[in-house]
């Protein structure tokens, strides 16, 4: 835009300065995504950063129990690989938890009552004695690994089987997608009929949904909450209902949308809808076919923004929807597990990592279309 | 069967400003009307109120006989062309002239029908399935006009139809919309421009607004040969006809006119004898000027301030003593008259105008 | 699967009652007052007749909905607040006087006050810096998408994330946290962030900034891009730098624009709760006035009386602004 500020300095500094703004922007979440399949073991013991070098871990393993041993000429010896099965490298070994380093890979570490023990660089351990191995525990083997990095989606199949998650992803679409069309629905054609059609108090109207679109919604939580309680026993049935949340996300979403909408529709070209009108189009003639189809991209800007405030919404899923598992929603599931498994990062990463996928999926497939819609809408 | 008739009809915008203040017009089936006027008169106003996308503040608009002050515009039996084309930009070219005829739910073999020929007449069969961004500028003018004509209104009304077109494609549209009308003898036209040309060559009646008031209601000839006021007169013709002040010397059937201290004039105009001495303003237009080499046979004389060579005719500005606005003088061809020269101008008594202290004009004798 | 079948069947049956309701409200009225048809004297008044009800049933679902979901409760709560716990004994100004000489609630008012000036003050500047930056490369919407990405983030999905940084661990262990792994990896000694007082608040903070700044960003870049080209071009030659015509001649153009953004994130900033819920639980001096009439409302049977006293001092709060809001929409609309 600038031409005279092409090829200086400045443009350098420019590319540096929006590189760094974005590193910082992305790093979180690239965190939370890299953390989430990483092995948990290694989640939890080195940062995420250090997930695609080898790290140096001190770890224990058990030998196997003493009924696998095998008599080799005088001594019975147990066999068995430390990694069972995945990569590693073993540097030092050790038999107690004083001394975990205490002997070289490789070499045969006299232990107390003329065992020993050997651990190969692979993992490879031979536990041998001269008298028979008793118990049913096998022994404690310590040692230091290289293991390269890991990448599983163990995670995922974890949280999404056991904690509940699949459901509430159901649940949190349940909720999502009527919650968007409905809104919409209802807004544009209330926004049609402020925009282009005459009747006695359209101003008033107007200057309402812009002052309503400043009310805190939490101030609505209380009296709504008794009347759909009143409402729920009038019918019999239970207060928090889909119709519930539906209605209430489309009430609370309602102001924005019917402001941003009418904008849009407000600036169609004039003489084409009276044209149609003209035509014989009655208004909702016009509406269908005149005003949805050109005012596609700020309905689709719109549902975008809908769509994440509804799935990313905590509040209202959790006063009109509940807290029982049969319905809880994404982000409720959630926070709950925030504050009963905080401790257990591989659950919680993977289980916010599922959380936002939609939405950036749903973001990142429909962003054209959001500032198209934006530009006529909200900056006039 | 397609009269259109308004009596008394006034527009008053909410802010209580009066658009249009008193309008009386009659129009015939079949005529082709022009409105025409300065900026912000009121024309596209009146145009839409006789389509219905305005409300009659009073009075009453007529169609047929049948007073459609409340009828909507869908039922009054009118297509509209407007300025920017309006087309549905989502249709296609064949969608934008179904279109009236889907909402009316006529059949579909009926569409088809009327919708290829429109666009046989208008030559717009090729461009059917194309969408209207993919259009030339004519191209989607046509388009606009198809529309209309698959309708079958009684009455079409034009909004400055031409007016985003380029000046070649203007006249090519501009003969298009004559020929048009010959093919459609039974139409009503109403027809809104701020081109004279159009106005002059399409008219078969000009409507002449100005301020919310009608000035004068005439075919072209009428208008520019015998304008009611100055504001008519100066308005049609281009360059605008010369006023200059001057005070009636002389009444009867011949009034004698002294234009400044000097020159005085006979004209063919009859005048009663209590206008005796009173200011008055002589008009005539710059194409009725000659030049003349003596000055006893010249109306005028003066000095050359500005020269115009157009090629086709020549302008010559022409500084009169005692007159503030410099006369114009258009003579054909290329002429040898420089800047600072002086000149003679005369012309032919049967086409001077002359105005009263209220610029309407007095009758002319014949 | 049969959860997401019949989940499948509400979303149809809740959608399509809604256009139901439009496409039959208005087939009835067509059918009533017939326009298609019939004698010319009819079909006037009936057009005239339909158009004027037609306005309502457009309306009608969002005038319901907003008098019942905003409207409504905003007049009911303003009665609530002089009621007790249950909302059914009149109790006066009680509400009122337990609210200011009660310690919470001016920790979480001085709490709400820091975020209302940092957070849109942040997000706004940052969005501002980078709509103007990117609008200048051939990288720029790739930036853009991803500084925006946040906002396709869930307050709780976000507050995860930013635990995940805040991590801290005892001793000698490795910090998976990247802030306490920053400290240290600078030679500092690693911190519980989330527990220092009044600076955690900050700490919360940053999470907002981090989710809104892109929201600031897609609006105020759509906006520059609204700035005529010749204004800038004029100031090249009258020789301005590149930072004189940031904020000389760009800002001045836009500044309705960065009211706006800087409304909206404001009014947010007051609704905001679930980041303190899910980060501190509103430990350690970090209550805000959102959180805290949540948890008056909801938590041990609820107080709907001091819930609906702090929900009105939000409401206080927004005045200001709603009465900026309307006058600026009369102004637009007298200007058509
Ligand atoms: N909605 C309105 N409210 C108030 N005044 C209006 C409105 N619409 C038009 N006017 C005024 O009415 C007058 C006539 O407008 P109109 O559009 O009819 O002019 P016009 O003759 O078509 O001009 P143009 O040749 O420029 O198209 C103008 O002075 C205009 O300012
Ligand atoms: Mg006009």
């Amino acid at each position: 835009m600038i031409t005279s500020s092409k090829r200086t300095p400045l443009t350098f500094l420019v590319h540096a300065t929006v590189l760094f703004l974005v590193i910082i922007w992305t790093i979180p979440t690239a965190g939370l995504f890299i953390s989430s399949i990483r092995d948990k073991n290694q989640l939890s013991t080195s940062g995420w950063w250090t997930a695609l070098s080898t790290s140096e871990q001190r770890l224990v393993a058990r030998a196997h129990e003493p009924k696998k041993q095998v008599q080799e000429g005088d001594r019975f010896v147990i066999r068995g690989n430390l990694f069972e099965g995945s990569a590693g490298e073993v540097t030092k070994f050790g038999s107690s938890s004083l001394r975990p380093d205490e002997f070289d890979v490789g070499t045969v570490a006299e232990l107390k009552k003329g065992e020993t023990l050997q651990v190969m660089e692979n993992g490879d351990y031979a536990f041998s004695s001269p008298v028979e191995w008793k118990g049913s525990r096998g022994d404690r083997i310590f040692y230091t690994a290289e293991t390269p990095p890991r990448f599983t989606l163990e995670n995922y199949r974890e949280v999404l089987n056991a904690e509940g998650l699949g459901k509430s992803f159901i649940n949190s679409l349940t909720v999502t997608i009527p919650a968007t069309i409905i809104p919409i629905l209802v807004a544009a054609f209330a926004a049609y009929a402020l925009a282009w059609m005459r009747f006695p108090g359209r101003a008033l109207l107007v200057a309402a949904v812009v002052g309503l679109l400043v009310v805190p919604l939490q101030m609505s939580l209380i009296p709504l909450l008794k009347t759909y309680n009143l409402i729920g026993e009038f019918f019999g049935v239970g207060s928090k209902t889909y119709v519930g949340i539906w209605l209430a996300h489309t009430g609370f979403g309602l102001p924005l949308a019917i402001y941003l909408l009418r904008n849009y529709i407000v600036g169609l070209p004039r003489e084409i809808i009276e044209s149609a009108r003209v035509d014989g189009a009655s208004d909702f003639d016009i509406f269908r076919k005149i005003v949805l189809p050109l005012s596609f991209p700020a309905l689709a800007s719109f549902a975008i923004f809908q769509f994440l405030w509804v799935w990313n919404d905590l509040l209202i899923a959790m006063v009109f929807l509940g807290n029982d598992a049969d319905h809880m929603v994404l982000t409720g599931q959630l926070r709950e597990l925030l504050g009963s498994r905080g401790g257990n990062w591989e659950i919680l990463t993977a289980s916010a990592f599922i959380t936002i996928i939609i939405p950036l999926c749903v973001f990142f497939g429909l962003q054209r279309y959001l500032v198209r819609g934006l530009l006529a809408g909200s900056v006039k | 069967m397609a009269d259109v008739k308004l009596t008394n009809v006034k527009k008053i915008y909410s802010n209580n400003v009066e658009v249009l203040k008193d309008i009386n017009l009659d129009i015939k089936q079949g005529e082709f009307i022009v409105f025409v006027g300065p900026s912000g008169c009121g024309k596209s106003t009146l145009l839409r109120m006789i389509s219905g996308l305005e409300d009659i503040s009073a009075g009453t608009l007529e169609i047929d006989g049948v007073v459609v002050n409340d009828v909507p515009p869908a039922l009054r039996g009118i297509a509209m062309v407007f300025q920017s084309y309006a087309l549905y930009p989502h249709m296609t070219v064949y969608d934008n002239m179904a279109f009236s005829l889907q909402i009316a739910k006529v059949s579909k073999a009926d569409i088809d029908q009327q919708v290829r020929k429109a666009a046989d007449m208008l030559q717009l069969t090729p461009y059917l399935d194309r969408l209207p961004k993919a259009l030339s500028g004519g191209q989607r003018q046509r388009v606009a006009i198809g529309r209309a004509i698959v309708r079958r209104p009684k009455v079409f009304l034009f909004d400055e139809p031409l007016s985003n077109l380029d000046a070649a494609l203007r006249v090519a549209t501009r003969m298009e919309i004559a020929n048009l009308k010959d093919s459609m003898p039974d139409s009503t036209m109403i027809y809104v421009t701020h081109d004279q040309v159009e106005a002059m060559t399409l008219a078969d009646r000009i409507v002449l607004l100005s301020g919310g008031d009608i000035e004068q209601v005439g075919s072209p000839l009428d208008l520019y040969e015998h304008p009611a006021n100055v504001f008519v007169a100066k308005f049609i013709g281009s360059p605008a006809m010369n006023i200059v002040p001057c005070r009636i010397e002389q009444t009867g059937a011949q009034t004698l006119v002294s234009l400044s201290a000097s020159a005085s004039i006979q004209t063919p105009i009859v005048t009663e004898s209590s206008e005796q001495a009173k200011p008055a303003f002589f008009g005539i237009r710059p194409e009725d000027l000659v030049v003349v080499s003596a000055e006893q046979e010249s109306l005028f004389s003066g000095e050359v301030s500005f020269v115009e060579s157009l090629g086709e005719a020549t302008l010559l500005y022409v500084k009169i003593p005692g007159a503030d606005d410099m006369v114009i003088a258009k003579q054909a061809g290329t002429l040898n008259i420089k800047r600072g020269d002086k000149v003679y101008l005369s012309a032919p008594a049967e086409k001077m105008h002359l105005f009263d202290e209220h610029e309407q004009s007095y009758l002319r004798k014949g | 699967m049969g959860q997401l079948a019949s989940a499948l069947v509400t979303m149809i049956l809740g959608v399509m009652g809604c256009a139901a309701y439009f496409y039959g409200s208005n087939f009835l009225l067509d059918k009533i007052f017939p326009t298609k048809s019939g004698a010319a004297a009819d079909v006037a008044r009936n057009l005239r007749v339909a158009n004027n009800i037609r306005p309502w049933l457009f309306l009608g679902p969002a005038v319901l909905l907003l008098t019942f979901y905003l409207f409504y409760p905003v007049i009911d709560s303003i009665r609530l607040s002089f009621y007790g716990r249950s909302g059914e004994d009149f109790v006066g100004l009680a509400n009122y006087k337990w609210l200011f000489s009660s310690d919470e609630f001016y920790e979480s008012f001085r709490n709400n006050m820091l975020w209302l000036i940092v957070v849109p003050t942040a997000a706004t500047f940052f969005g501002l810096i980078i709509a103007t930056m990117t609008d200048r490369i051939w990288w720029g919407n790739i930036a853009k998408s991803l500084i925006f990405m946040p906002m396709a983030i869930s307050f709780v999905g976000a507050s995860v994330i930013w635990k995940f940084i805040y991590d801290f661990r005892t001793g000698g262990e490795d910090q998976i946290g990247l802030l306490n792994a920053l400290v240290v990896f600078f030679g500092g000694e690693p911190q519980t962030w989330l527990t220092i007082p009044i600076w955690n608040n900050f700490f919360l903070m940053v999470i907002l900034i981090w989710i809104q700044t892109g929201f600031a960003m897609v609006i105020l870049s759509a906006a520059l891009r609204g700035i005529p080209d010749e204004t800038i071009e004029a100031a090249v030659l009258d020789g301005a730098n590149g930072f004189q015509i940031f904020y000389k001649i760009m800002v001045p153009q836009i500044w309705g624009t960065i009211a706006v953004v800087w409304t909206t994130i404001t009014i947010l900033v007051l609704k905001v709760f679930d980041i303190v819920l899910a980060m501190t639980n509103a430990q350690w001096g970090t209550q805000v006035l959102a959180n805290q009439m949540f948890s008056w409302m909801f938590n041990g049977g609820g107080d709907f009386g001091r819930g609906a006293v702090i929900a009105l001092v939000i409401m206080v709060l927004v005045i200001p602004i709603m009465v900026w809001n309307i006058r600026r929409a009369n102004a637009e609309m007298e200007g058509r």
